[in-house]
């Protein structure tokens, strides 16, 4: 099969070229009277491009209506929902918030986070094929659905997973990641992309650590050896211990 | 969890690629920079590339992925090293201002093509 082949090494750039209109003639054994060329054709583009692309665009149109965004993530029952609900109550109406929260199904997270006068739009990846994560254009897609000159504050709860979300820029401002002493210390070196990525960590759930035999001083070090800029929020969204220095940090973030 | 997604894209940025004159062209081998901490699993992005491949250029083409490690940089002292665990604070300064200088790679940066022709 060598014989017929030779190495054609031409750089093209995807961009130049048309998307061709590719007809298939089914095998196509190399018959006789054929020729086969085998070219290497240069691309070198990032696969998320689309995606990083319409994040930039989010981003753009964020800065321009002055709306701050913060992307909330972690895996499922650390409580984002339950501290975003608490955060919400502390914050409005004075800083005007919008909240875009994702799941796989269902909208008792929306239910959840309605009545603090923030409009809410669920977002169920179902439609989208049951995806892991939220993408940049579903958050171009939902924010369609508010005027971005009444928001100061927009937060984007993320779909419970640890890996994928760390991977999509949405256009957003900061990343913040839930952990809760219910979950491993090490979750951090388990998943360090995630926690590389975000900015701030809110250790949730303190109110249970009389009845665990979790090692908080071990699950801050986890944090703070993937990513030592992190800042470090140890809350409990039940009784709002640690809230206010969370809440002042937002809201000093969001000026 | 989002390879399925990953694969989609390779395909559409690789069918884009061939050049129009090549009129039976069948993509062979693909290459991709997939950094350490990308969030990929190659066993999965090669089982859903097979499946999104089928009835594409693509559908006898292999993956091949060079995997790149991860290289980071002390902003501090300005060493750089490669590191296989997640600790991102500098060996020498003990400093956590920490630059990633590779490791999150998630490109295609090569389609080999073959085409056939009188």
């Amino acid at each position: 099969m060598l014989e017929f082949m030779y190495k054609n090494r031409r750089y093209f750039h995807h961009k130049d070229f048309q998307k061709p209109h590719h007809s298939h003639s089914g095998g196509g054994g190399s018959m006789g009277g054929k020729n086969r060329d085998t070219r290497e054709i240069k691309i070198v583009r990032k696969i998320l491009d689309v995606n990083d692309t319409i994040a930039q665009q989010n981003r753009k149109l964020f800065r321009e209506k002055g709306v701050f965004v913060i992307n909330v993530m972690s895996s499922p029952g650390s409580g984002k929902t339950a501290i975003l609900v608490k955060t919400l109550s502390h914050i409005t109406p004075k800083i005007r918030c919008a909240v875009i929260v994702g799941d796989i199904c269902t909208s008792n997270d929306a239910d959840r986070l309605s009545g603090f006068g923030a409009p809410v739009v669920q977002v169920n990846t179902d439609a989208f094929g049951g995806d892991c994560h939220l993408a940049a254009h579903v958050i171009q897609t939902a924010a369609g659905n508010f005027n971005l000159d009444e928001i100061d504050l927009l937060i984007v709860e993320n779909l419970g997973n640890l890996v994928c979300p760390a991977e999509f820029d949405l256009g957003e401002n900061l990343r913040v990641i839930v952990l809760s002493v219910t979950e491993g210390e090490d979750k951090p070196l388990k998943y360090p992309l995630m926690f590389r990525v975000c900015d701030a960590a809110l250790l949730n759930k303190i109110d249970l650590l009389p009845y665990l035999d979790y090692d908080r001083e071990a699950a801050v070090q986890n944090i703070l050896k993937v990513n030592p800029e992190m800042q470090i929020f140890e809350i409990s969204a039940k009784t709002e211990d640690g809230f206010d220095s969370w809440i002042e940090w937002l809201r000093q973030k969001v000026r | 969890m989002h390879e399925m997604g990953i694969a989609m894209q390779i395909i559409e940025i690789a069918v884009a690629s061939i050049p129009a004159e090549l009129k039976n062209a069948q993509v062979k081998r693909v290459n991709l920079k997939v950094g350490k901490m990308a969030a990929v699993v190659p066993e999965s992005l090669h089982f859903c590339f097979q499946i999104a491949a089928q009835n594409t250029p693509l559908c006898d083409a292999d993956l091949n992925i060079e995997q790149i490690p991860v290289k980071i940089r002390c902003e501090n002292c300005n060493i750089e090293w490669t590191v296989n665990e997640p600790v991102f604070i500098c060996r020498r300064c003990n400093g956590g201002s920490i630059k990633m200088l590779s490791g999150r790679e998630l490109d295609i940066t090569s389609i080999e093509v073959v085409d056939e022709h009188d």
